[in-house]
């Protein structure tokens, strides 16, 4: 799906980026994992998969989604001109759909009758909700119990789409253990089911599949910038969680060496306070969920609870490009606070008329200490990767109103 | 290589019956009582002692051995107490073979090199990884074969004849063959399945084929000892040592009593198979 250069080497055969990435899963699970990367080369190269991926794109999902320029936060910031990438005006409200459009695609071709998710912040659960209901197949979604009680609108969403949600309560009760539970039910079921994972982590082919459907996001903006402003823009900005909707982003321009990238991580309380999300900032290489990667963990390799205010950033490691990404120096990481979050998000409110999910407030938190710097010509595009919505009760409790 | 666990499995052989594994987590539900239970299980009937090594994310383990995993975490236990416990069993009992179990990430994070190292000098015969496939050799399985070690490979029914070969190239010891597609501590197989099982295994390899997952009863550890050379008990003797435990979720002697008393039973079980099956 994409030509490979220096900066974006992988994955290789084994399915790694460097020493990153790999297929560390049991061996219940590694014949189903071998078909499906067989099914996605075969469909990578079929023009009637992409020719309905694309479709649904622009029929379903409604994309491309535009590149705004956000003229009023930009003046009020004072330096660089400011585009939001507006994946958050996707149906279903996130970049998390474009994936999802993809792997549901893949599942029919492969004849499973069945699909199951994990979810944090919801709205991947949503978007598989969605894509379940628009092929009609079964979907059961994990989610851990703390994010069903911060995510009541996206429990009650993927409810009123058919699925049925199950809520995980061991270990921290988040994402991570959503996505234990989704592969103890995978291991389980593993003939009939699909497992549609949202992010670009897990086994391989995982990281690559996702990256490809989600470089759609990076895509857009290159036609885009160059018919608003006749050039490539000087720095992307995203958030990280797992990190799909930066991957989708930074992908199609990592081999543009004029072209500055920056990943935002989940500092939460501080990442000196030890709560947070930040793997790349304060993490180190290990391997959980499939794949080596940068990870929270302790100095036994046991895995440490993250925090984030945001349920979508709040996970203790990273997909694996990513990490590669860290290593090799092409992309800068950075970590913003709970409470930077916050108040980027108020701003965006008042500035923007956009509520912005908790996840992009991160981005954008970045991008409110970055642009005062830089010169007025200087082009900036961060990814507006999921709308607010979803979050107005847990910005309500920061601010001790009740709803 | 004639290590502990060949000289088992050719011991059984020549008995004319199956061999009990058995498998509990070190640290659980504390170090002291895990150990007092490791002491006790050959002379109980095990042929083959499997100790879990925690980690804080087991994807392949169900609700019982995941508990048993938060106890054993809990208690403290870390991989170099998992080995220190292995030594201190290693000085009472030369013969009986001690593979440990776990996931890699904690083995990663010790460090290959200092694992293997560490693994043969307190005397552990081989080791389990869930999340090693084949695919994943060159991390720890060969460095592990090059020491002197085991690699004790699972083996699934989604496993097909085109990757057996594969799958069973360096694995040594014996293979483990889980006879569902689940977690640990689900139901079990039915024999005609497992029979089924085994004997397309035979035709690939000729090492030891023990079964496990699903196996809770001394009348279903026969079963499966009619037609493998051993099988492997863990979430049910976990749950005996659970039931155990005093309200406040402590160590009671019940713990080990349950335990060793359920092991008498699997053992007695295991060892009356093939002459009830002949007679």
């Amino acid at each position: 799906m994409s030509a490979r250069g220096a900066n974006r080497p992988g994955p290789d055969a084994e399915g790694h980026f460097g020493i990153y990435g790999g297929r560390y899963v049991a061996e219940t699970l590694m014949p189903l994992i071998l078909d499906l990367e067989t099914a996605y080369e075969q469909a990578k190269d079929d023009p009637a998969f992409t020719e309905e991926f694309e479709r649904l794109l622009s029929h379903y999902v409604g994309r491309p989604s535009p590149l705004y320029h956000a003229e009023r936060l930009s003046e009020h910031l004072g330096g660089a001109r400011i585009y939001f990438k507006r994946d958050e005006l996707n149906h279903t409200g996130a970049h998390k759909i474009n994936n999802c459009i993809g792997q549901i695609l893949l599942a029919r071709r492969m004849g499973k009758i069945r699909i199951i998710a994990e979810t944090g912040a919801g709205q991947h659960g949503v978007a598989t909700a969605t894509v379940c209901a628009l092929f009609g197949l079964p979907c059961t979604v994990y989610m851990g119990e703390t994010d069903i009680e911060r995510q009541q609108p996206n429990v009650f969403r993927m409810k009123l789409l058919g699925a049925e949600v199950v809520p995980v309560d061991s270990g921290s009760r988040t994402l991570k253990d959503a996505m234990n539970e989704a592969l103890r039910d995978w291991v389980t079921n593993v003939e009939t089911t699909f497992y549609l994972i949202g992010t670009v982590a897990g086994p391989h082919p995982y990281p690559a599949m996702v990256r490809d459907f989600q470089s759609v996001i990076g895509r857009e903006t290159r036609e885009q910038i160059m018919a608003a402003e006749g050039r490539l823009p000087d720095t992307l900005v995203a958030c990280v969680g797992g990190g799909s909707n930066a991957i989708g982003l930074f992908h199609p321009f990592l081999d543009e060496d004029g072209v500055r990238m920056v990943g935002v991580e989940a500092a939460g309380h501080g990442v000196e306070s030890g709560k947070h999300a930040a793997s790349l900032t304060a993490g180190s290489p290990g391997v959980l969920h499939g794949n080596r990667t940068y990870l929270l963990q302790d100095e036994h390799g046991q895995i440490i609870e993250a925090h984030s205010i945001s349920a979508g950033l709040d996970y203790p490691g990273i997909g694996p490009e990513h990490a590669w990404l860290r290593d090799s120096g092409r992309v800068n990481y950075v970590a913003i606070t709970d409470d930077q979050a916050l108040d980027a998000f108020h701003l965006c409110a008042r500035m923007e008329g956009i509520l912005p999910a908790l996840e992009p407030a991160h981005a954008l938190a970045h991008v409110v200490e970055l642009a005062p710097g830089l010169p007025n010509d200087h082009i900036l595009v961060m990814n507006m990767c999921g709308r607010g919505d979803k979050d107005i009760f847990t910005v309500a409790d920061t601010m001790g109103a009740s709803l | 290589m004639t290590g502990r666990i060949e000289r088992r499995f050719a011991a059984l052989a020549e008995e004319g019956r199956a061999g009990l594994v058995t498998f509990t987590m070190m640290g659980d539900p504390d170090i002291e009582t895990s150990y007092a239970i490791l002491e006790g299980l050959a002379e109980a009937g095990a042929d083959v002692i499997e100790i879990g090594s925690p980690f804080t994310d087991p994807m392949a383990d169900g609700p019982v051995i995941q508990r048993a995993g938060q106890r054993a975490l809990r208690a403290g236990i870390t991989l170099e107490k998992s080995l220190a416990l292995a030594r201190r069993f290693r000085a009472q009992d030369d013969t009986t073979p001690l593979v440990l179990m776990g996931y890699y990430n904690p083995i990663y994070i010790y460090g290959v090199e200092r694992f293997l190292n560490d693994a043969l000098e307190v005397g552990l015969d081989g080791m389990i990884v869930v999340d090693l496939p084949p695919e994943e050799d060159a991390e720890l399985c060969r460095p592990a074969l090059d020491a002197g070690l085991s690699f004790v490979r699972l083996v699934a029914p989604t496993t097909d004849e085109a990757r057996l070969p594969a799958v069973l190239t360096n694995t040594s010891g014996f293979v483990y063959y889980i006879s569902i597609t689940g977690i640990t501590g689900a139901a079990g197989a039915t024999t005609a399945a497992t029979q089924m099982a085994v004997d397309r295994l035979r035709r690939h390899t000729a090492l030891p084929i023990a079964v496990g997952f699903g196996i809770k009863t001394p009348d279903q550890a026969a079963e499966v000892a009619r037609v493998a050379d051993a099988a492997v008990v863990g979430s049910a003797l976990v749950s005996a040592i659970e039931d155990g435990l005093d309200v406040d979720g402590g160590a009671t002697a019940a713990c080990r009593d349950n335990a060793l008393a359920l092991v008498r039973a699997l053992g007695k079980g295991v060892r009356a198979a093939r002459q009830e099956a002949a007679s």
